[in-house]
C-alpha cells in the first residue's frame, strides 16, 4: 500500500488525557488500574476508569447525544488541539471529503441498561429520556463525531469487539485508495458498562487484581476505557523525521470459536503476515511489537506461538495492557498512538505487573522500559468471534 | 459532484425477508409480475453449524447464513475463500433486551453464551465458523444507511484489493420494550457477492457514485413500507432493477444529503 500520514492523533484512557499524560505513565512505567468502583457494579476486579467523563457537557444542540460513550468521545477530542486539525482538514479538503471511521464494541449501551431499571412499572416502556440511536445505537459514536464537525461525507462504526478500532485502519484506507475521500477520522472509542464487566465475568476472563500480561500465572483482563483518534492523510512529499506513517494492514478471521482464539494462533499469524505482506517488509524489518496481550490464559498463549512462530524470539514486544486495561472496541486505537508515541520517543514501553514471564512462551518480552531509535512497529487486536487485525507504522525517516 | 465512479460486478444474490424468499422466487415481485403479499419472514435452520453452535444461534445467524450461503452458490464460488463485509444497524436485539433485564434484575448473571453472542460481529463470527473462512470480514453498523455504507465499503474493496468480496446485510427486530424505540418489523437480509471482472455468473454490472439526488421509492405500498422500515430493504429499489434486468439508474438511501447513485447494465 501508498503509507498514509498520521498527521494528527491522540488518546485519553485511565493512563492520561492527550499525549503527554499518556506518554509520562508509559515512561514511568505508571498503571491507572484500580478496584473496580464503577457504578453498582459488585465484582471483584480492576478497571481502567478515565476520570471525569460523567463531567463532559456535549454541546446543546447535540444533547440527545449524551452518554458515557459519546463523552468520552469528545473528552479525547478536545486533548491535543485534535479537533482544531479537522476542522483545519475539513476547511482544506471540504466536509464532504474527509471520511469517519470510529471502532466500539458497546457503544452507548450503560444507558440501556440504565433505563431497563426505569421501565413503567404498568406498561413496562422504556423512559422517555431514552434515546436509542442517538445513545444506544452502535453507530451513535459515529454519528456523534459526523455532527460534532460538521462532516457530511462518509461515515461508519466499525464493530468487530476487540479488533474494531485497528480495522477502521483498513475500512479508511481502501476508501481513501478508492478516491472517494481525501482524509480520514479514524479512531476507537469504548467505556465501561454493566454488559462487559459481568459479560466477562461470566466467562471467567476478569482478573481479580490489575491484569499481568503473559506472566506465569496471568488470570484475566482489566477492563478499560478509551478514547483514541487520528486523522490520516495522503503522504506528501516533504516529511519530518519524526513523522509517523501507516505502512500495512492484514486482516484475518479465525473460523474456530466465538470466545476462544484458535489455540496455536492460526489467524493471528496470518493477520500479521498479510500487513507484513502489504507493507512489502520482511519479520526483521520489525522493531516492536506492540500485542494484544489481553492476560487470559489462552489469548497470551496463543499470540505468543503466533508472533514465535513468525518472529522467533528476538523482536522486543510488550503488551500496554497491563497499565491501561483492555479497552475493547477502542483497543486497537490506543494502542496505534501507543505505537506512535513509541516510534517518535524511541521508548519501548515495558508491560506493567507481569512478575514472572510464562515459560512456555518464548519471545523478547519487555518487562523494564527500553530506549533505543526505531523505525517500524506492529500493533495487534483480535476480538471475539475470531477477528484479527494487525497493523504496521512507521516513522518517515 | 466530486466523486470517483466504482465499478463491480454483481455475480450472486440472496434474499430473505417478509413475503420474500429467495432471490430466484422473488425476482417476479419485485419486478411487478406477480403480487406482492408481506408474510412473515421464514427463517430456515442453519444446517452448516455445528449442533452446539445452532443451538445458540438467533435470527440474526439463521438470517446471515440462509442469504450469505445463497449469494455465494449463485456466484460459483467456496464461501471460505470469500472476504466479507457484514453491515447491521442492530444486531441481535432479543439478545441484547435479555442481558438488559438481567442487568436491571437482582441477579446481574448473564450467561457466557449470551454474553459472546452479544458482539456486533457475533453473526460474521457464525459465518466464519460454519464456512470454514479465515478471510477478511469488515463488521459495521451505520444506523439506516448500514445497506448504503455496506455496498460502499464492499465495492472499495473489490476495487482497491482486487478481489471478489461478498456483502451481508441482515437486520431483525428487537423484543419490547426497545421495538417501541426502535421498531423494526421483520427479519430482512440481502447478500450479494460483487466482483471486479465479469464472469459466467454475472448478473449485472454496477457503479456506484455518491450523488445528492432523493433516493428512489418503490410504487407498491407494502413493498416501499418494507424499504422504509427495515435499513437492510433500503436495497430494494436496486433489487427491482435487476430483477426487471432493465439497464438504468437507481439511487439508493444512504445519509441524509448523501445518497449513492446506481447504474445498472444487466450481463
Amino acid at each position: 500500500m501508498k503509507p498514509l500520514l498520521l498527521s494528527h492523533f491522540t488518546a485519553t484512557s485511565c493512563i492520561g488525557r492527550g499525549l503527554d499524560q499518556t506518554l509520562d505513565a508509559l515512561r514511568l512505567g505508571r498503571c491507572g488500574l484500580a478496584p473496580c468502583a464503577f457504578e453498582t457494579v459488585a465484582l471483584d476486579t480492576f478497571v481502567g476508569e478515565v476520570a471525569g467523563v460523567d463531567e463532559v457537557q456535549l454541546p446543546p444542540h447535540l444533547a440527545a447525544f449524551n452518554c458515557r460513550n459519546n463523552r468520552l468521545a469528545q473528552l479525547a477530542f478536545t486533548q491535543d488541539n485534535f479537533a482544531e486539525a479537522v476542522h483545519a482538514a475539513a476547511a482544506k479538503y471540504g466536509h464532504q471529503r474527509i471520511g469517519v471511521f470510529i471502532g466500539t464494541s458497546t457503544s452507548g449501551i450503560l444507558e440501556t441498561e440504565l433505563a431497563y431499571r426505569r421501565r413503567d412499572p404498568v406498561s413496562g416502556a422504556l423512559p422517555d429520556d431514552f434515546h436509542y440511536r442517538t445513545q444506544h445505537n452502535t453507530f451513535s459514536v459515529a454519528d456523534f463525531t459526523r455532527h460534532y464537525f460538521g462532516l457530511t461525507g462518509p461515515a461508519v462504526v466499525v464493530s468487530s469487539a476487540c479488533s474494531s478500532s485497528a480495522k477502521v485502519f483498513s475500512s479508511a484506507r481502501r476508501m481513501m485508495a478508492a478516491g472517494l475521500i481525501d482524509a480520514a477520522l479514524v479512531g476507537g472509542v469504548d467505556t465501561l458498562c454493566l454488559t462487559t464487566l459481568y459479560g466477562f465475568n461470566s466467562l471467567g476472563l476478569t482478573a481479580t487484581a490489575a491484569c499481568r500480561p503473559y506472566d506465569a500465572a496471568r488470570d484475566g483482563i482489566s477492563i478499560g476505557e478509551a478514547g483514541a483518534f487520528a486523522l490520516l492523510e495522503h503522504a506528501p512529499e516533504e516529511l519530518q523525521d519524526d513523522a509517523i506513517l501507516l505502512l500495512g494492514v492484514g486482516e484475518s478471521s479465525d473460523a474456530y470459536h466465538m470466545s476462544s482464539p484458535h489455540p496455536e494462533g492460526l489467524g493471528a499469524r496470518i493477520a500479521m503476515q498479510a500487513a507484513l505482506s502489504m507493507a512489502g517488509l520482511t519479520p526483521q524489518d520489525i522493531d516492536y511489537i506492540n500485542l494484544h496481550g489481553t492476560a487470559t490464559p489462552s489469548n497470551d498463549a496463543a499470540e505468543g506461538k503466533a508472533v514465535a512462530a513468525l518472529f522467533g524470539a528476538t523482536t522486543p514486544c510488550s503488551s500496554t495492557k497491563g497499565a491501561t486495561g483492555h479497552t475493547l472496541g477502542a483497543a486497537g486505537g490506543l494502542e496505534a498512538v501507543i505505537c506512535a508515541l513509541a516510534l517518535q520517543h524511541g521508548l519501548l514501553p515495558a508491560g506493567l505487573n507481569t512478575r514472572e514471564l510464562d515459560p512456555a512462551i518464548r519471545l523478547d518480552y519487555l518487562l523494564a522500559n527500553r530506549t533505543q531509535a526505531i523505525a517500524r512497529v506492529m500493533s495487534n487486536s483480535f476480538g471475539f468471534g475470531g477477528t484479527n487485525c494487525s497493523l504496521i507504522f512507521g516513522r518517515a525517516n | 459532484m466530486n466523486t470517483p465512479i466504482l465499478t463491480a460486478y454483481i455475480d450472486g444474490i440472496g434474499l430473505l425477508g417478509p413475503g420474500l424468499t429467495g432471490w430466484p422466487g422473488s425476482q417476479a415481485i419485485l419486478a411487478g409480475q406477480q403480487p406482492y403479499l408481506g408474510l412473515t419472514t421464514v427463517l430456515p435452520l442453519p444446517a452448516l453449524l455445528p449442533a452446539a453452535e445452532r443451538r445458540r444461534s438467533g435470527a440474526i445467524v439463521k438470517l446471515t447464513l440462509a442469504t450469505g450461503l445463497e449469494a455465494v452458490a449463485a456466484a460459483g464460488l467456496d464461501p471460505a475463500m470469500l472476504p466479507c463485509v457484514y453491515t447491521s444497524s442492530s444486531g441481535d436485539g432479543q439478545n441484547c433486551h435479555e442481558i438488559c433485564q438481567t442487568l436491571a434484575s437482582s441477579d446481574r448473571h448473564i450467561s457466557p453464551t449470551r454474553f459472546h453472542n452479544s458482539v456486533h460481529n457475533a453473526a460474521a463470527g457464525y459465518w466464519s465458523i460454519a464456512t470454514g473462512a479465515m478471510t477478511p470480514i469488515s463488521v459495521l453498523c451505520v444506523y439506516d444507511a448500514s445497506f448504503g455504507a455496506g455496498l460502499l465499503e464492499t465495492i472499495t474493496q473489490v476495487l482497491v484489493d482486487d478481489v471478489s468480496t461478498l456483502l451481508i446485510a441482515c437486520d431483525t427486530p428487537y423484543p419490547e420494550p426497545l421495538h417501541h424505540a426502535r421498531p423494526l418489523p421483520d427479519n430482512f437480509g440481502i447478500a450479494m457477492v460483487l466482483a471486479p471482472r465479469a464472469s459466467a455468473h454475472s448478473l449485472a454490472r454496477i457503479s456506484v457514485s455518491l450523488s445528492s439526488d432523493a433516493a428512489h421509492t418503490l410504487d407498491d405500498a407494502a413493498l416501499e413500507q418494507l424499504r422504509l422500515g427495515i435499513p437492510a430493504a433500503r436495497s430494494l429499489p436496486l433489487l427491482r432493477a435487476l430483477a426487471r434486468r432493465n439497464s438504468g439508474r437507481v439511487v439508493l438511501d444512504y445519509f441524509e444529503h448523501l445518497r449513492l447513485a446506481v447504474e445498472i447494465t444487466p450481463c
